[in-house]
């Protein structure tokens, strides 16, 4: 009886899953648009849409989504429209793939994704055997663009720590200087690295330098005390800012007032719920975007993104928004049509990347290297009243 | 020719089942009527089956709660990614390296049952459970803080990050804690995940209807009988335990070698893993290994399938989930699918 039960039950998904290949188009989510093969560009995004970082991919499934409503509404790129379709890997190498083959069947022709690191490395080695150009939003470690046809949108953790420890040298911010990251996180841990290295050709020094994982990221006082006991005026912080607002809180708790300076994983952290702002007061961070930015192009994107999602878009939503328009540039210098293959079409993208400069809401006349890393200048931000002050 | 028993015609049900499905697959490769999604899944399937089936070994024939299987395919995806990033220039043929890559992941996984076993295996019921529980995190915690380099003289390890590798200019960063390994060679195929698939089967089968195997369902059904009759209860757990463990090794080589990128996550390993894996084992009936086999294949293509509801995907998957585990497991369910004419047909091939 178990058998049967299994039997029909294996009958059924293999019913269904067969007449799922028959129609591979149909089998689009949500979030796809309506497109015709030969007229519409396909682009597809891969990231996480459920479990911890859905909220990243959710900001890029939502700044993409604009992106390309708003050049669809333009009349597209050269009078052909986007179609687009975002696909959950639920942060993971292996469900990345499971999402990219997806897309394929949807027929995807180029790639925006995937989100976090890992997932971007695994899609990465897909795309670069089927030929396509995968531009990635936020995907930020050097493996991500270790293949000529993956390019990315936002730095490479590496530059970020260098960037970071340039900047406060150049500044003379600090004289001793305690780091705290997150050695479970590849981003993390990437930034933390470059950053100490670089230090030691900056006139400052690292005094401490304390990881925390994934399992013990609630109780920061060890690593605060070692901070304060090696007597650090300044404590880097280059991890995302749910920790960080944690930091700050026991920081002030135990009575402990250095300088605090972040990476682009601080931005959102005036938003955490319950968070005392005024403990963020004097907060460095280097961010390649800020949504009260006064430029026109930052206010038009902020207030669409808060009329259809009611929330303030973070970086990783500025950085979908630029991937798709950096697309739409890349298909502008290179002359592509839909109706070609996707290899042809990946081909002519890939060498158009290196000959494009796009002006975006996170950096201004970005331009790409061959190897796939964007050069742009990071901005430095501080908060003051609570704000967002450009320095 | 000699008459089948029945046991031997059921396991041959079990794997002509596995061959019918692998041709039909190739049949559909061949005429190119199978979806990218689905190609992309196949070996996914093979990896998640030999799991399922290994835990079988530990839960259902040994009787032992076992909550640490992703531990295990976690060495072996690691010790044999290891391998294969290191000889990838010294050994040429691809098929010579990854069958060198699934022994030395078996073997790896293995010696680390034996390792847990012969503490953990004296204790029982939950105690076992609760240890298991945690080496699985252990093991997932230690790959995340180890890095591991090799230049020109030889291997550099260190707990605290890559700088402190000291290596030379040429040097090359292997395992790099939280980022893991990344550049193993894509050698995983269908066709050797099905052969795993058959081994896998063909060891556990074999065992179990072999005297050793007797001897573990005895322990299972009665310890203090067993003791009585002179049978050498941690001999026998620890044979079962490790065999399993090993061939989660095995899983964890496939899947390490289907991804080029390798990390250590409480995803793919951690015990929300080893907890799925229990589920399939659960599903398809404790010691049944036929339904080990067709619960790891519908679980894993199902919330695959289901990816054109969008958002509400999880969702329904979970609910299908509970439903499914309602209509095999409830006892009011069971007793009307009995007087149920649509469900009473299969009642005769029924297995133990």
């Amino acid at each position: 009886m178990k058998k049967a039960v299994s039997m029909f039950l294996a009958l059924a998904l293999m019913a269904a899953s067969l007449t799922a290949c028959g129609s591979a188009d149909g089998g689009a989510g949500d979030s796809s648009s309506e497109g015709v093969a030969g007229e519409t560009f396909f682009i597809g995004g891969i990231g996480p849409e459920t479990g911890n970082n859905s909220q990243y991919g959710l900001a890029v499934r939502n700044g993409a989504q604009i992106a390309v409503d708003e050049i669809n509404e333009a009349g597209g790129i050269n009078g052909y429209k986007i179609a687009y379709d975002f696909q959950d890997d639920e942060g993971t190498a292996e469900k990345a793939v499971n999402a990219y083959n997806a897309l394929k069947d949807w027929g995807m022709q180029i790639l925006m994704g995937a989100v976090t690191t890992e997932p971007t490395v695994a899609v990465a080695a897909e795309t670069v055997e089927d030929g396509m150009l995968q531009i990635t939003p936020s995907g930020s470690s050097l493996d991500c663009v270790q293949y000529d046809n993956a390019f990315q949108v936002c730095f490479t953790d590496p530059n970020q720590g260098i960037e970071s420890a340039k900047y406060i040298g150049d500044a003379g911010l600090a004289q001793k200087v305690a780091v705290i990251y997150n050695s479970s996180d590849s981003y993390s841990s990437g930034i933390a690295e470059a950053f100490i290295a670089e230090a030691e050709n900056q006139p400052f020094e690292i005094v401490s330098s304390e990881a925390f994982t994934n399992d013990t990221s609630t109780d920061f006082t060890v690593q605060l005390q070692k901070s304060r006991e090696a007597g650090a005026d300044m404590v880097f912080l280059p991890i995302y800012y749910q920790e960080a607002s944690l930091i700050l809180q026991q920081a002030d708790d135990m009575g402990y007032d250095p300088l605090f300076c972040g990476g682009d994983g601080m931005d959102g952290i005036l938003g955490v719920d319950n968070f005392d702002t005024s403990l963020a007061e004097g907060l460095i961070l280097l961010t390649p975007f800020i949504a009260d930015a006064e430029d026109e192009l930052t206010q038009n994107f902020v207030s669409e993104y808060q009329e259809r999602f009611d929330e303030i878009p973070n970086q990783f939503a500025a950085d979908a928004y630029d991937a798709i328009y950096i697309i739409k540039a890349a298909i502008e210098q290179a002359d592509v049509t839909p109706d070609m293959s996707t290899e042809e079409i990946g081909t002519a993208l890939i060498a158009a990347m290196t000959e494009i400069t796009v002006d975006g809401l996170t950096g201004e006349g970005m331009t790409w290297e061959a190897g796939g890393t964007v050069n742009k200048t990071p901005r430095a931000v501080k908060i003051v009243d609570g704000a967002y002050q450009a320095m | 020719m000699r008459k089948l028993s029945k046991t031997t015609y059921n396991n041959l049900i079990t794997y002509g089942i596995i061959i019918l499905a692998y041709i039909l697959v190739q049949i559909l490769l061949a005429t190119g009527s199978l979806s990218s999604l689905m190609e992309g899944l196949l070996v996914p399937l093979c990896t998640y089956v030999i799991l399922a089936v290994s835990l079988n070994l530990t839960v259902g024939i040994l009787g032992e709660l076992s909550l640490g299987h992703a531990g295990f395919m976690c060495v072996g995806a690691f010790a044999s990614a290891f391998f294969s990033v290191n000889m990838q220039g010294v050994i040429p043929s691809d098929g010579l390296r990854f069958f060198l890559a699934l022994v030395v992941g078996a073997a790896a996984a293995g010696i680390f049952g034996l390792l847990i076993g012969i503490p953990v295996l004296r204790l029982r019921g939950d105690y076992l459970a609760i240890v298991t529980l945690a080496f699985g995190e252990i093991i997932k915690n230690v790959i995340n803080a180890l890095y591991v380099g090799r230049d020109a003289a030889g291997f550099h390890f260190s707990m605290k990050d890559t700088a402190s590798l000291n290596m030379a200019e040429d040097g090359q960063v292997i395992l790099k804690g939280p980022q893991g390994i990344t550049g193993t060679p894509g050698d995983s195929t269908f066709t050797v995940g099905v052969i795993l698939v058959l081994i896998t089967v063909f060891i556990v089968l074999n065992l179990t209807h072999s005297r050793a195997g007797r001897a573990i369902m005895a322990i299972r059904d009665n310890r203090i009988a067993a003791e009585s009759v002179g049978i050498n209860i941690t001999k026998y757990k620890m044979m079962a335990f490790s065999i399993s463990a090993a061939l989660a090794g095995v899983a964890g080589v496939l899947y390490a070698h289907n991804l080029s990128s390798l990390t250590a996550t409480s995803k793919n390993f951690g015990y929300n893993q080893s907890i799925m894996i229990l589920v399939f084992v659960v599903l398809g009936g404790m010691g049944n290994i036929r339904g080990s086999i067709i619960a790891a294949v519908i679980l894993t293509l199902l919330p695959e399938l289901i990816r054109g509801v969008g958002d509400y995907r999880m969702l329904i998957y979970s609910i299908v989930l509970i439903v499914m585990m309602i209509f095999n497991w409830s006892p009011k369910i069971r007793a009307w699918r009995e007087a149920h004419p649509l469900f009473r047909r299969g009642k005769r091939g029924e297995e133990a």
